[in-house]
């Protein structure tokens, strides 16, 4: 459990870091909806991380009360957004972001 | 009793309000007898509020609610009741459920009758507003509901288009008028502090305060009368507005509403009175009125059209003899002229009834035998206007003749000229329409019948009043020899300007028998022509005669102002549909559409439906914006 103690703030920021712009590149790279939409959420929860150290840091609740809100509010997108992705699948029979635009001016 | 007077102009709105809100389940017949009923028993009210003026006339005023009270401007929905208010409603409601009656049968084949009494009932409200109010805003309002009234009723057959033209050239005429109205009113409450009779002139003087405004605020009162009594120059809406029904033609642009004008100026006596230069440009515009009114008349061949501009010569009697300061004289002949007038109005309709809508005299003749009840009223009717002794315009054209001998020798000779030609052109429609042989189709011939008795009944009692309504005013100087009362003028002593006149009788005897001799020989004159020598009267087309075209083209006024107003603006709004509509704002309109639409597909491609790109923009602008801050 020694470990435990060296780690720090940056320790927490750098992983959030590295997280969100795992979930930025995948975002960009990946054609296929649902590796978008899981990055979406991966950038979330690297917020989340930040959020939380910065609490923890300060000995102040309000991060961790903000974590709670974007965990629900993530919940919910996520049900909408799987919908969405399943419906586009019956439909289109492929999630491939390339195929998918149609709404182009 | 003078409270009664409240109650007045209530029954004919009350009839408005049932007859357009209920009316639609009632018959023709409880519905014209509702609006008839109501408006009789306006009259009955009338009676006894002008009983209450006979012995020692005195101006009451009847408040019935606050109305505007808003610094120094104090004005009520308030009622005078003095000789001059009580003369007026007395005959706006006797000659009005006359009128009403005569409706039921002379509207009743007509789908609108409903609408038709509606709208009459509401006329006889508003102009009763118009005499009974205490101050020029409440006459105002009178005014104007009065003008809507005759507008609606002119153009009440609103399919036929003429129709509809006529209605608006009405309102728009009235509206010059008005302006001066208004003008004259706000100048009055300027210069005086105040808007009621009572404070202007007959409880106080405040109308004295004008000083040298007076001149210029008599002038604008007399715009406004000039319009809604037809005078020159805005007289040419009234021989149009005959496009109305003919009971309209008879209750309002002939009895009562084109009368208001010289309420307005006797109202407005003492103003007059102090202004001398109004005095006279009420006297001329009067004149010229009555002489040109004449001419016109002598060679119409519509009945109503004969008529209408036989009003409009009249009226211009009643401005002369008010412009002279005979103000008692002037409303004297409003009462008489409202008698016969409305009698020959009403007397046409039943000839128009029977002739199944012909107005032409030239189809129509012969119509004695047909229709006797219409002929013998028609016939009292044509004396009295003609001013034949005793019938009731001999007195009050003759004392107008009279005042004028006193006060302008040229003034007298014009209006005399106008007297001769209204006995001329009077007799001349008589003869054509019911003598000599039926020029009409012979289907027409077949259809020729006396109207019913609604319709009858109002003639002749009419006919009765246009006999003996003279005697209300006997003339003055033999009136005092043979010590009879010049009744009118006495009673009306409380509230306007006394007629002054130092006429000796021998005088006034030969000034009666020589016009009498004028109007007799003209008659004489127009039989020999139409019913001796029963001369054809020429077809529109065949006139030729300079002088005769003139006259039947009515002196080219309506071309002139059709030259002078209509096409300018017509010309005008073309010129401002072609350059600023079309170019300039069009042009501003589409112009920003066209930008955006240009801007729009300028921008497309950025558009190409690639979530990545999207993407890449979001977080390529998310950091760009993190180092600009």
């Amino acid at each position: 459990m020694e470990i435990l103690h060296n780690v720090t703030i940056n320790h927490y920021l750098g992983l959030s870091t590295v997280l969100f712009a795992l979930g930025v590149f995948g975002m960009l790279y990946r054609k296929n909806a649902i590796i978008i939409f899981m990055c979406v959420e991966l950038m979330l929860n690297a917020v989340n991380l930040a959020l939380v150290s910065f609490s923890k840091m300060h000995g102040d609740t309000d991060g961790q009360i903000f974590v709670f809100f974007i965990m629900v509010v993530a919940a919910a997108e996520v049900a909408v957004g799987l919908a969405i992705l399943m419906m586009l699948y019956r439909n289109r029979h492929t999630t491939d972001t390339d195929t998918l635009n149609d709404l182009k001016g | 009793m003078e409270k009664l007077v409240a109650l007045i102009p209530l029954f004919p709105l009350l009839g408005f309000l049932y007859i357009t809100f209920f009316g639609k389940n009632q018959s023709k017949g409880t519905a014209g007898a509702i609006a008839t009923a109501l408006v009789a028993l306006s009259f009955v009210l009338a009676i006894l509020v002008f009983t209450t003026q006979l012995h020692g006339a005195h101006a009451t005023f009847v408040k019935v609610l606050d109305w505007i009270h808003v610094g120094s401007f104090q004005v009520d929905l308030s009622f005078v009741v003095d000789p001059l208010s009580s003369l007026y409603i007395l005959f706006i409601t006797g000659v009005g459920s006359l009128i009403h009656l005569y409706s039921i049968g002379y509207m009743h084949d007509d789908e609108g009758f409903h609408r038709f009494m509606s709208y009459l009932n509401l006329f006889v409200f508003f102009m009763l507003l118009l005499v009974l109010g205490d101050n020029l805003l409440l006459l105002f309002v009178g005014w104007e509901g009065v003008g809507v009234c005759s507008f609606m009723l002119i153009g009440f057959w609103y399919k036929d288009h003429a129709n509809n033209d006529a209605a608006k050239k009405a309102f728009v005429m009235n509206r010059v008028g008005d302006l001066g109205l208004i003008l004259g009113m706000s100048l009055i409450f300027v210069q005086c502090g105040s808007l009621n009779y009572n404070d202007l002139m007959i409880g106080g003087s405040a109308i004295g305060h004008l000083g040298k405004w007076a001149t210029l605020g008599a002038v604008l009162l007399f715009i406004g009368a000039m319009g809604k009594s037809a005078q020159f120059p805005l007289h040419t809406w009234l021989p149009d507005a005959m496009a109305g029904p003919t009971p309209v033609s008879a209750l309002i642009h002939a009895a009562t509403m084109v009368t208001a004008g010289i309420y307005l100026v006797a109202r407005f006596s003492d103003l007059f009175t102090i202004s001398e230069g109004a005095s006279q440009l009420v006297t001329w515009a009067g004149v010229i009125t009555a002489v040109m009114g004449a001419s016109i008349a002598l060679t119409q061949n519509d009945i109503k059209k004969v008529l209408a501009y036989s009003t409009v010569s009249q009226l211009g009697f009643m401005f002369a003899a008010l412009g002279m300061g005979a103000y008692t004289i002037a409303v004297f002949h409003v009462v008489t002229h409202a008698f016969f007038k409305a009698l020959l109005f009403l007397g046409s309709g039943s000839v128009i009834h029977a002739m199944g809508g012909e107005q032409d005299i030239r189809r129509m003749g012969g119509l004695k035998s047909h229709m006797p009840t219409t002929y013998w009223t028609f016939l009292v009717g044509t004396i009295a206007i003609a001013g034949i002794f005793p019938f009731a315009g001999f007195f009050s054209k003759d004392q107008i003749l009279a005042h004028a001998m006193e006060n302008n020798t040229v003034v007298f000779a014009l209006l005399m000229l106008a007297a001769a030609g209204t006995a001329f052109y009077m007799f001349r429609m008589f003869y054509l329409t019911f003598h000599g042989e039926f020029r009409g189709t012979h289907e027409q011939e077949h259809h020729l019948h006396e109207s019913p008795k609604t319709m009858t009944i109002p003639l002749v009692v009419l006919a009765i009043a246009s006999t003996v309504g003279g005697f209300m005013g006997f003339p003055h100087a033999i009136g005092h020899a043979m010590h009879i009362e010049h009744a009118l003028d006495h009673f009306l002593s409380g509230s306007i300007e006394l007629t002054h006149s130092h006429m000796s009788v021998a005088t006034e005897i030969a000034l009666a028998l020589i016009s009498m001799a004028i109007a007799g020989m003209m008659i004489l004159f127009a039989y020999n022509i139409y019913i001796k020598k029963a001369t054809p009267v020429l077809e529109d087309a065949e006139i030729n005669s300079p002088l005769h075209r003139l006259l039947w083209k009515k002196y080219g006024m309506d071309e002139l102002y059709d030259n002078l107003f209509r096409k300018p603006i017509d010309a005008l709004s073309a010129g401002l549909y072609h350059w600023v509509e079309q170019k300039m704002l069009l042009g501003m309109v589409d112009g920003s559409g066209d930008a955006a639409k240009g801007i729009g597909r300028i921008l497309q491609p950025l558009h190409n439906g690639q979530i990545v790109t999207y993407l890449l923009a979001i977080i390529v602008g998310l950091i760009a914006l993190i180092f600009a801050l």
